[in-house]
């Protein structure tokens, strides 16, 4: 054993400290004009690449916002439109329905008045008619009788036949 | 990015570690034994424990691989290159008279010794001693002598520190060029592999305070990653077995050791020293927790060294085989193994720099705990 380990250092130690120089002063060179650059460029493309696909999830997420919104826009449109509609055929509707009773109603009263008129004119026309032919019956009769009571047996007859029929009674 | 299908692949997995098990058990037995390359035909397997304690001398061109895939995975004072051709790297020594430097090819590779300014030095087992006039190695005046020579190891690894710096340094000069702009190239690359040590072993081990931590993960993950991957080259630029050295697995263990200690809050603290049990039972778990303070980092650095280190054993065991048989013709299967074994070595590269980094995320991650 004590021989293995004679002389180690004299032998050895030269490739210990060569070595352990080239490897530090490695270590030193690289890690100033490699590492160092290599890894803070690594890390900012990562960062950059990072940075424009957060932004583009977030794009995204913003045009479906604004498609929904969109959609629920003519969504809401659509129902307005709709209710527009509805409301406009029931006015319509209501509009017609009252023209109509309105006209109905309308004519009814015309009717009516009319049918006053005729029955008032009629009611004129009645009694003038009455009144020409009662004028007129009394003109024939008046005719008739001065014709009849032209000589006086006829008169003395009819008051006879009239008598007579009192008696009747 | 997730790569739990490596660990899907769990029939491929087994298969692989029994193999590394196998092979291994085979070199431990061929260097306990130190067996003939004749005995290993047996039966034509590649089961090499066995006969011999033959006499060394007796056969004087049989092949040893022990030294030799000893000889290829510790470090050196030369780099080969091919054939009889390598580098000489150069000498630093510093000694208690002062420190003087040349260059390791007045050795002659351990032929020579070398006269310098203060002793006379030799190379032995690729070790330089100091050595005496009749050129016999002088032990005592040997420990005063301090090796820091730029070894085959060393330069490997300086060249791996200087192609990360390059590597990334031109990334981060893309990203600067394109910022915030999709990666390209070699950004592309890298970028998912930093993710995935971000996303993956820092944030879910150690929390919001992996910052601080990410330098460190980073570079250790490149760093342990590229020279396993040098390591796997088998021919100058690579060759070296850099992460298969233990030194270096014990630096990188102990520089997780500082961190994770040197970060460490009064809860890592109060459980280590103060844990909840009964005060008697103190005697035994304070010592059993710095143990396990220790032994943590000693398992990562074991764990990186003998993983690699295995690996390039068992490569150069199959590339062996070639000389033991003395025959051309095992070499494709030999080859065939290598470039298994290779491609295997590729998963288990990247693997070990994973699992280094993962553990190391996770001890500073028990070191930076705040709800207990």
């Amino acid at each position: 054993m004590g021989e293995l380990f004679d002389g180690i250092l004299n032998y050895h130690l030269g490739f210990v400290v060569w070595s352990g120089i080239a490897f530090l002063l490695l270590l030193v060179v690289l890690r100033k004009f490699a590492w160092s650059p290599i890894l803070g460029f690594i890390h900012d493309r990562e960062q950059s690449i990072e940075n424009a696909l957060l932004s583009a999830e977030k794009a995204k997420d913003e045009m479906s916002r604004l498609t929904s919104e969109n959609e629920a826009l003519l969504k809401q449109a659509r129902v307005e439109r709709d209710l527009i509609l509805k409301e406009a055929k029931d006015l319509k509707d209501k509009i017609v329905s009252e023209a109509r009773t309105s006209a109905q109603a309308e004519g009814a009263k015309m009717i009516e008045k009319a049918k006053i008129e005729i029955d008032t004119l009629k009611n004129v026309a009645l009694n003038e008619v009455k009144d020409q032919v009662a004028s007129l019956s009394l003109e024939i009769a008046e005719k008739v009788l001065r014709h009849q009571f032209e000589d006086q047996s006829k008169q003395d007859e009819l008051v006879a036949d009239l008598l007579k029929e009192i008696k009747l009674n | 990015m997730d790569f739990s299908d490596i660990f899907k692949l769990r029939k491929t997995g087994i298969g692989a570690v029994l193999a590394l098990f196998l092979t291994l058990l085979n070199v431990q037995g061929l260097r306990a034994e130190e067996i003939t390359g004749d005995s290993a035909m047996a039966g034509g397997e590649m089961h090499m424990s066995a006969a011999g304690h033959q006499a060394k001398g007796q056969k004087e061109e049989k092949f040893d691989p022990p030294p030799v895939i000893m000889e290829h995975i510790s470090d050196s004072h030369y780099w080969h290159l091919w054939g009889e051709t390598s580098f000489s790297l150069p000498v630093i020594l510093i000694t208690n008279k002062g420190v003087e430097a040349f260059s390791s090819s007045v050795f002659h590779h351990g032929e020579e010794m070398y006269q310098g300014k203060y002793y006379n030095y030799k190379l032995v087992d690729d070790k330089i001693m100091v050595a005496d006039a009749s050129g016999r190695v002088d032990k005592e005046l040997s420990s005063h002598v301090y090796d820091f020579s730029i070894t085959k190891n060393i330069a490997s690894t300086w060249m791996a520190v200087i192609l990360l710096i390059l590597i990334f340094t031109s990334v981060s000069a893309s990203y600067k060029k394109r910022a915030g702009k999709a990666p390209r190239g070699l950004q592309s690359l890298i970028e998912p592999i930093i993710i995935f040590i971000r996303d993956d072993i820092a944030i879910p081990n150690i929390g919001y305070k992996y910052q601080r931590y990410m330098p460190l993960l980073l570079t250790l993950f490149f760093f342990i990653w590229i020279n396993n991957l040098i390591g796997l080259i088998p021919v100058f630029p690579g060759g070296a077995n850099v992460t298969g050295n233990i030194l270096l697995t014990f630096l990188l263990a102990f520089i997780v050791l500082l961190v994770v200690n040197f970060s460490g809050n009064k809860h890592y603290w109060k459980h280590i020293l103060l844990p909840d049990v009964p005060k008697w039972l103190y005697p035994i778990m304070i010592p059993v927790e710095l143990i396990s303070v220790i032994s943590r980092p000693f398992a990562l650095m074991i764990r990186l060294y003998a993983n690699i280190s295995a690996g390039h054993i068992i490569v150069l065991s199959l590339v062996s085989l070639i000389f033991i048989f003395k025959s051309i013709a095992v070499a494709p299967v030999s080859v065939a193994f290598v470039l298994f074994m290779d491609v295997l070595e590729l998963l288990v590269g990247f693997l070990q720099a994973f699992i280094f980094t993962m553990l190391t995320a996770l001890f500073i991650g028990t070191a930076v705990d705040e709800h207990h």
